[in-house]
């Protein structure tokens, strides 16, 4: 059945961190370092497998010769509805990128609906039409499923649980301990869209501004860029709650190297920007919904960056760092003032419930 | 309208702001700058320049600026962050606040994780109690509004900076009669702590960056003190890098001349009288504590407001019962040294191990503009650099 990948996937074993709260608060849910301490502390400690061990977006199985990825992800966004989409959309893109980024191709999803007593037939029944679009958009379907009602109060309208499975190419290795001194890290495009669209939508700042949700599927994109990068491939992610600095930290821990990104460099929409010099966030650390960070050795850093701007969604892909062998597990960020400094993980948390 | 960001009641656009930001943040104009620095500055001296702000502190590293200065300016970080000077017996009783079941504390999000002796109100709020993130005063009123069988309090912080919006809002519920809206305030005032630290032997500052928020409210003259009674220097600053570089540039030259002023460098916002409009609602719903304690700087006399006897029904410590204990800091925490300038966060025997921003020890950890929290998130690998050039002793803070 599962046998030990550990050794092939070659990461080091970390010491478990000791999960020490009394109770769950809202920063264990934010993506950032509370909610690794809870994985890692807690759930890993408990559930320890090898596929789970490398704590990937999606575990890689291995069966029979054969190798399905799977997944799955909770959506409890507030709200129901926002520009550029909606939770029943995000649920389907959102499960199929964690898919895509571990270099899968989806092949089916499963969905359970956890739904408050008291929704209105009409906005089921448009979450559920919101699903189907993406799925046939994607080209998979949702073969199975679940639901459930619970009393009024005691669930926020509508959550959606997504499950999926993928089939990911023979011989495909794409981790963290691949990169290397030198390696590019490639962006598709602006970052921090959907937490602030979120935020705006949510209308209880007094500020209202045209951002959309980026959520999209990424599949046209990883698919896109594994055939451009073959080998030179080394991992891709998406960069969802705890934002680009989360992602790159994690990835910076995960090879024992050093990522030093350019600020100048970083795409981040003009009114993306302003909202977040207004409220006091980093763009490095709001979610996205629909981009890929991919880190690509240099030689083929070019040609994937040409695939990735031939694909609808990654049009503005650009090379926002390469990794260094110092700092080694750090990253550094080159500021546009013309100074340096460190970007750590998302602590606490800055927007509740954004996807 | 994709560009541009609309506040909406007034329907202002923000948008535009952002060129006049980008503006401030240029890297050959910020060169030059620092070239006339090290141009000016004289070799066999060292400046020990102390930035007041909470906000110039996350500035300085967010931006990396002391990678610009010459090693012989170095930036001392002040006591000008309100979370961080907040003792923890206020946390506590804002804690106590907060767990009575018919209240709904709202406080700004810095606020949440400050750990008091009992935990922070993050924890109290996973425990059951309602506790609510807010922008702006106005919200929390809003709030009352909307839930007129709940006790709303506003759990206030800041210089003032701050203090206006929370007068404005009390003159607001006082107008409309809203009956279950309160204020725990801990409203601060910039001068008194400044003496504070002006009095204390072990400083040694060569001159100062004024803040430049608070400046806005209460002007530039109010600093004179420093230089007529203290000999020291200080420029009033904006929060943009090269606002900053500027300042610093400026306290240089005056330290070369032999100059010793307050000047203005942030005059697109701060009058040299200040806003005697905000001034005048300050006076009208707030008067001056006797005295107020402050985190690592001990209590210190007439440094606070309380809610003035015509506003005393919005106060939340009259309408309800308060422990208001005296909580010591934890043995181990050197926040106060630190908010000093006698140390550098790193040199706190408890940075970076029992004290990160995930579990914060001292206040100095807890909020973005705490210098502990500025130098463990952007300025460790700038600290190493300073580490290879400490003596041991230094090294272990003694």
């Amino acid at each position: 059945m599962v046998k030990d990948s550990l050794s092939e996937i070659g990461l080091p074993r970390r010491k478990p961190p000791k999960f020490t709260a009394e109770r769950i608060d809202m920063s264990h849910g934010a993506g950032g370092k509370a909610t690794h301490k809870l994985i890692e502390g807690l759930l890993l400690p408990a559930l320890d497998n090898p596929a789970l061990a490398p704590l990937s977006d999606a575990a890689t199985l291995y069966y029979n010769g054969v190798r399905p990825v799977f997944t799955t992800d909770a959506y409890v966004v507030r709200p129901l509805i926002f520009p550029g989409g909606s939770i029943g959309e995000l649920a389907v893109n959102g499960t199929i990128n964690d898919l895509a980024v571990s270099g899968a191709i989806p092949i089916g999803l499963a969905s359970a609906l956890i739904i408050e007593e008291g929704l209105e037939t009409s906005v089921l029944r448009r979450e559920v039409e919101a699903m189907a679009l993406a799925a046939r958009r994607a080209g998979v379907c949702i073969v199975t499923g679940d639901t459930k009602v619970v009393e009024r109060g005691k669930g926020d309208e509508l959550y959606i649980v997504m499950s999926g499975i993928g089939m990911a190419p023979h011989g495909l290795q794409l981790s963290a301990a691949s990169i290397r001194p030198g390696d590019k890290i490639l962006c598709s495009g602006t970052i921090g869209d959907h937490g602030i669209a979120i935020l705006i939508a949510r209308g209880n700042l007094e500020l209202e501004a045209e951002v959309r949700s980026d959520t999209r599927a990424l599949t046209p994109l990883t698919t896109a860029l594994q055939e451009a990068a073959g080998d030179g491939l080394r991992i891709m992610r998406d960069p969802t709650r705890g934002g680009v600095a989360t992602v790159l930290n994690e990835l910076a821990r995960d090879s024992d190297c050093g990522i030093v990104v350019w600020e100048e460099r970083l795409p981040v929409k003009e009114v993306v920007r302003a909202a977040c010099e207004i409220l006091g966030l980093d763009p490095l650390y709001i979610a996205n919904e629909g981009k890929l960070l991919a880190v690509v050795a240099p030689d083929v850093a070019d040609p994937a960056l040409y695939a990735m701007r031939s694909i609808a969604g990654g049009e503005e892909s650009t090379i926002i760092g390469e990794v260094h062998s110092e700092p080694a597990r750090m990253v550094l960020m080159h500021t546009e003032f013309g100074g340096t400094r460190m970007i750590d993980m998302l602590i606490g948390d800055p927007l509740p419930r954004i996807c | 309208m994709d560009h541009w960001i609309v506040h909406r009641q007034t329907r202002g656009r923000i948008g535009r702001e952002m060129k006049f930001i980008n503006e401030f943040r240029n890297a050959g104009l910020a060169r030059a700058v620092a070239a006339e620095i090290e141009a000016i500055a004289p070799r066999d001296k060292r400046y020990k320049i102390m930035e007041i702000c909470g906000g110039h502190t996350h500035t300085i590293y967010r931006h990396g600026i002391k990678d610009l200065l010459p090693d012989r300016v170095e930036m001392i970080h002040g006591p000008g962050c309100p979370v961080c000077v907040l003792p923890m017996g206020r946390v506590d009783d804002g804690i106590a606040i907060a767990e009575r079941p018919e209240v709904i504390l709202t406080c700004f999000g810095d606020m949440m994780r400050v750990p008091g002796s009992k935990g922070t109100l993050l924890e109290v709020k996973a425990r059951g109690a309602d506790v609510r993130m807010v922008y702006s005063p106005l919200d929390a009123l809003r709030l009352a509004r909307e839930n007129p069988a709940r006790e709303v309090v506003f759990y206030a912080i800041g210089f003032e900076t701050t203090a206006p919006s929370t007068a404005l809002t009390l003159m607001r519920a006082k107008k409309e009669g809203v009956k279950n809206f309160t204020v725990f305030c801990n409203h601060v005032t910039i001068v008194p702590p400044l003496r504070a630290l002006l009095e204390s032997p072990e400083l040694k500052l060569d001159g100062f960056i004024g803040p430049g928020h608070v400046s806005t409210v209460v002007g530039c003259k109010l600093y004179q003190f420093i230089c007529t009674e203290y000999g020291k220097p200080i420029v009033v600053a904006g929060f943009e890098p090269l606002d900053l570089i500027q300042s610093i540039l400026m306290v240089v030259r005056q330290l070369t001349q032999g100059r010793c002023e307050v000047e203005n460098q942030y005059t697109r916002s701060v009058p040299w009288e200040g806003n005697l409009q905000a001034l005048k609602c300050m006076d009208k719903v707030f008067e001056v504590r006797p005295y107020f304690e402050w985190r690592g700087l001990g209590f210190i006399a007439q440094s606070a407001l309380k809610l003035s006897r015509e506003y005393a029904e919005f106060d939340s410590e009259i309408r309800f019962d308060t422990p208001s204990v005296r909580v010591a800091d934890p043995t181990s925490c050197q926040c106060g040294e630190v908010l000093k300038g006698v140390l550098k966060p790193r040199q706190c025997r408890v940075f970076g191990t029992r004290c990160t921003p995930e579990h914060p020890l001292g206040a100095l950890m807890v909020s973005s503009e705490g210098a502990c929290a500025a130098y463990f998130n952007f300025g460790r690998k700038v600290t190493d650099r300073e580490m290879d050039r400490m003596t041991d002793r230094e090294k272990v803070g003694v």
